[in-house]
């Protein structure tokens, strides 16, 4: 039903991107270091295979998160479902679909995070209900920029 | 947890009929109103609006309060910033991700280029 959705541009090729987006090789580097190590990357890449992810913050908690490849095509399109093990944050799976396009300076990374994914929901987020969270926005005290499609 | 989950759907649920979206606005912009002044703009009759403004009140989104004849409507932004919550925490939890898989993959593209690949 809400979904989180950013574009970013990376100075890659786009197999490049699909491989460490991926494989339990690449996670393992790029769900850390920042916020704490990664204790654990596994991941089977083909439709219906798992991945499962286990990192620990700064604050010394420990998250785990794991899902589904849903649909997977070298190297442009993957979608998996994603849930957190343990209920840190809401329970309950949620998809993500990742797009990868090629453009001069490498990859263009299309990076959507929904936490439902009903079709006839997500069309009614097309319709463009953000337009009115971003007007109401202007109601709530603390200003924010929340993008989501 | 699930009572949360519950509410967010409910929040977006409401958000995504443009007419409620509408009275959302009109009560953005004025302190209260009252449920004719609401129907005013809309080629809808008053029952219809009413349902919407049950939506909307069910969702925890408007308040409504009937002094005489009158029912005073006034938004209630709880809803929207816990929907806000999720959105920003995601956005903070994928943009850092997305930081570091960018520089991850950029390594490896120079890492292949040196190789001549």
């Amino acid at each position: 039903m809400i979904s989180v959705s950013l574009v970013r541009h990376i100075r890659a090729r786009p197999a490049i991107v699909f491989d460490a987006v991926t494989t339990a090789e690449g996670i393992a580097h790029w769900w850390g270091p920042d916020t704490g190590p990664v204790l654990l990357s596994e991941s089977d890449p083909r439709v219906g295979g798992r991945f499962r992810v286990r990192f620990r913050m700064l604050d010394g908690t420990e998250h785990e998160s794991s899902g589904e490849f849903v649909e997977i095509v070298r190297p442009n399109h993957v979608v998996m479902s994603w849930r957190w093990k343990g209920g840190l944050e809401d329970p309950g799976e949620s998809r993500i679909e990742i797009r990868l396009r090629s453009i001069p300076e490498g990859t263009e990374l299309t990076f959507t995070h929904a936490q439902l994914d009903n079709e006839e929901t997500r069309r009614s987020h097309e319709a463009g209900w953000i337009g009115s969270l971003d007007k109401l926005e202007g109601y709530f005290a603390t200003a924010t920029r929340a993008s989501a499609q | 947890m699930v009572n949360y989950q519950k509410r967010l759907d409910r929040t977006f649920a409401a958000l995504v009929d443009p007419t409620r979206r509408a009275i959302l606005a009109q009560l953005e912009r004025k302190d209260s109103a009252s449920i004719s002044d609401l129907a005013k703009p809309f080629a809808i009759k008053l029952p219809a609006v009413m349902k919407h403004l049950d939506v909307l009140a069910d969702a925890g989104l408007i308040t409504r309060a009937k002094s005489g004849r009158t029912v005073t409507v006034r938004l209630r932004p709880l809803p929207m910033r816990e929907a806000m919550a999720w959105l920003r925490r995601y956005e903070r939890f994928w943009l850092e991700r997305l930081d570091g898989l960018a520089a991850y993959a950029e390594g490896q593209e120079t890492e292949a280029r040196s190789k001549g690949q």
